[in-house]
């Protein structure tokens, strides 16, 4: 089992997201993350799924999810392939700011994006074990609320999306 | 309104008439009433046809689709009129059977209030159809529709589904019909690569004991051309899959039989001898393969296979050669040498003596009382035409009737095969026979799946298909028993049927029909029934406990086919 990174190039179609998740869903695989959202050329859709699987797997769902009438193309990665970012944001109690909280801010290269008075919200972006790292610190200062999102990522060979697209 | 517009209704009517669709099936209901209102308008451009149940329409569309090599359609309406389809998208899905579905949908006002009639019909038919998609404007219907007629033949043939909310087939719009010609995200077709056929010709030429297993993809590819000169020129062997049959005459000297649970000995055991292994248009289903750990480990395989995800789905082969077969043997043909392979072929024949004196002899021409199966296919042989088209259900007559039919021309082969789906052969030869009235539609069928759809009957009335009915009754649920037999101890659980008086009901449906529970009565029921101007209904009341084989266990390798 490997940590995989499948790209979708997709028309921008009602349902599309359907038709790639019941593809993992008939063969027993979670999805670790999924990210969606239109691309840089109009009406055409880039889709990105994290999952953990064998390489036998990855190839068949690839396969699979590249037949999809919609889908433009399909292909996969392994995580030392791609360049690919996460985003998390933590929510935590004002009560509970100080030096030491200060320090692990500029340590993990995190930023307050934004301020109430009860709560701030932190920003970091990063691989997953960095994103982690810093929630089980801020599990220590009241941690209010966490959310992370699915990775977004590019490949790292030479390849635009009008390369795919033509 | 102007001139140039009309109701979203007589736009899918026109559609369906510019997609040279002749024949439709179909059941009425509130959704799609608009365009059965519209029907009524253009009854001489096309014809429809009511079923007694959506199943039936479907399955009808799919015989009428695998025989004429068209886009089978067919209507429904909303909510249960489209669930109803279910099973038959799931069919030509496994089957690759080119259906376009036209289900009506509440007004687009309603969708997601869980209105009167209202389903989820795009989700539900989503992992069950190749393309599918809502229509909610009368503008959108053309294109759609369209564009469904063009994936559903294109490429792997498959079922397409369009819903049509009720609203845009009441509301006008442009008469704005164009053809679909391909669009950008789909590529159905993939230019074959010359370097794949180079090394699959080295590796047939090279070969002592080539091996070649044909499929459906050979009659969906109008391969059967392709195929036969393939084999009149290398001289190796070739073995039918389920739905390949019929894409090679079986009188050609080299058929081998067929592969399969229920195959042929000498095709199944000699997967495990060949050293090159050439796969046409077939996609190992595990029917095929038996245990995959034990499956053709000794060969080099060459998978000719139109979609690429077929390929290493479940074999891993040596050289995928990824394209139409049809230019992919034309190709190979090209690049390979004349031989003639006999002493391999020799082998075959042997093992075929082997089977023919431990299983075919007794099926054939028992010494028993009970009339068996297997000699009811035999008789029909003797009278039917060479183009005659065998529909059968699923079962244990399916694999009798399958394993002793004398196939001769392509299209003749009507079965579910991948989805094994019960009910199928009556509302299927019925759409096989509309196609073509002239031709002989031999629908053979158990006590079991006939009940599942016997409504059809009323549309044989109906419609005097003259389709030739051959139920062959054994008061069982015969394959589930044989499983009882050999796996379960003898536990007959719940596959015993006390059945009706099936001569009554074909009679209260105005067919005639006839019993045969002897031997002496047997010719002269085919005989009367195949020169019968008319439908058809001939029930052979035969052994209750007979079994199909060779069989390959599940589990088992090919290698271990059992002959008893």
């Amino acid at each position: 089992m490997k940590r995989y990174t499948i790209f979708v190039i997709s028309e921008n179609f009602i349902g599309i997201l359907n038709r790639i998740t019941i593809i993992f869903t008939r063969r027993g695989v979670n999805i670790d993350a999924l990210t969606a959202s239109e691309s840089s050329v109009n009406g055409i859709h880039r889709i990105t799924i994290e999952v953990t699987t064998t390489e036998d797997m990855v190839i068949h769902l690839t396969k699979q999810i590249e037949k999809i009438v919609d889908v433009i193309n399909a292909f996969y990665h392994e995580d030392e392939s791609v360049v690919y970012q996460e985003i998390a944001l933590y929510k935590i109690p004002v009560a509970k700011l100080d030096a030491g909280l200060e320090k692990i801010i500029r340590q993990h290269h995190a930023k307050i994006i934004a301020a109430q008075p009860e709560f701030v919200v932190l920003e970091l972006s990063g691989h997953k074990e960095q994103t982690q790292e810093l929630l089980e610190i801020l599990k220590g200062y009241g941690l209010l609320e966490f959310a992370r999102s699915g990775r977004v990522a590019v490949a790292r060979r030479m390849l635009t999306l009008e390369n795919i697209l033509t | 309104m102007k001139d140039s517009q009309m109701r979203g209704a007589d736009i899918v009517v026109r559609t369906l008439i510019e997609e040279n669709a002749e024949l439709i099936f179909g059941y009425p209901g509130g959704a799609i009433m608009p365009v059965y209102d519209a029907l009524y308008d253009y009854h001489e451009q096309i014809k429809h046809v009511l079923t007694r149940h959506e199943q039936g329409a479907i399955h009808a569309a799919q015989g009428y689709a695998r025989v004429s090599g068209k886009v089978g359609v067919c209507l429904a309406t909303s909510g249960p009129g489209a669930t109803n389809l279910i099973t038959g998208l799931a069919d030509a899905q496994i089957d690759s059977t080119p259906l376009v579905c036209i289900t009506g949908q509440v007004a687009s006002h309603l969708l997601g209030t869980d209105a009167f009639q209202e389903t989820d019909v795009v989700g539900i038919s989503m992992p069950g159809t190749k393309w599918n998609i809502q229509v909610r404007r009368a503008e959108d219907i053309a294109p759609a529709i369209s564009r469904a007629f063009y994936i559903a033949k294109s490429g792997r043939p498959g079922p397409v589904l369009v819903d049509i909310t009720k609203d845009a087939q009441t509301s006008l719009a442009e008469w704005n019909y164009e053809k679909c010609l391909g669009f950008r995200s789909y590529k159905p077709q993939t230019p074959i690569s010359p370097s794949a056929i180079k090394e699959a010709a080295f590796l047939i030429n090279t070969a002592e004991r080539p091996y070649l297993l044909f499929g459906q993809g050979v009659v969906l590819g109008q391969a059967e051309d392709e195929l036969k000169a393939f084999l009149d020129k290398t001289g190796i062997p070739a073995a039918s899959t389920l739905l390949g049959s019929g894409a090679l005459s079986e009188d050609h000297p080299n058929y081998v039989g067929k592969l399969g649970m229920h195959g042929n000995y000498a095709p199944n055991l000699l997967t495990n001898q060949c050293d090159v292994l050439i796969a046409v248009g077939m996609r190992f289903d595990d029917r095929v393969t038996g245990d995959l750990s034990r499956y053709a480990k000794q060969a080099k395989i060459i998978h000719l296979e139109l979609d690429p995800a077929e390929i290493n789905k479940v074999v891993k082969c040596e050289v995928p050669v990824i394209g139409n077969a049809k230019v992919s043997l034309d190709l190979l043909t090209k690049a390979c040498r004349e031989q003639k392979h006999e002493d391999w072929k020799a082998r075959f024949r042997e093992l075929e003596n082997q089977e023919k004196e431990q299983v075919i002899q007794n099926d054939l021409l028992p010494s028993k009382a009970g009339l068996t199966m297997g000699e009811v296919i035999h008789n029909i042989n003797d009278y039917k035409a060479d183009d005659a088209i065998l529909v059968t259900d699923v079962g244990q007559h399916q694999m009798i009737a399958w394993r002793y039919f004398n196939y001769k021309k392509t299209r003749t082969q009507v079965t579910s095969g991948g989805l094994g789906t019960m009910g199928f052969a009556l509302p299927a030869a019925l759409g096989a026979q509309l196609h073509d009235y002239s031709r002989q539609v031999i629908c053979v069928v158990g006590d079991g799946g006939i009940q599942m759809t016997i409504q059809e009957l009323g549309t044989i009335m109906q419609t005097k298909a003259p389709v030739k009915i051959v139920l062959l009754n054994n008061n069982f649920l015969g394959m589930v028993r044989q499983w009882q037999q050999m796996f379960f101890d003898k536990r007959y659980s719940f596959t015993e049927l006390d059945n009706p008086d099936f001569i009554k009901i074909a009679d209260a449906y105005g067919i005639k029909a006839k019993q045969v529970t002897e031997r002496s009565q047997l010719k002269e029921g085919i005989e009367d029934m195949l020169i019968h101007d008319g439908p058809y209904f001939l029930e052979v009341v035969v052994e209750k406990e007979d079994n199909v084989f060779p069989m390959i266990a599940t589990g088992s390798s090919v290698e271990e086919v059992r002959l008893s």
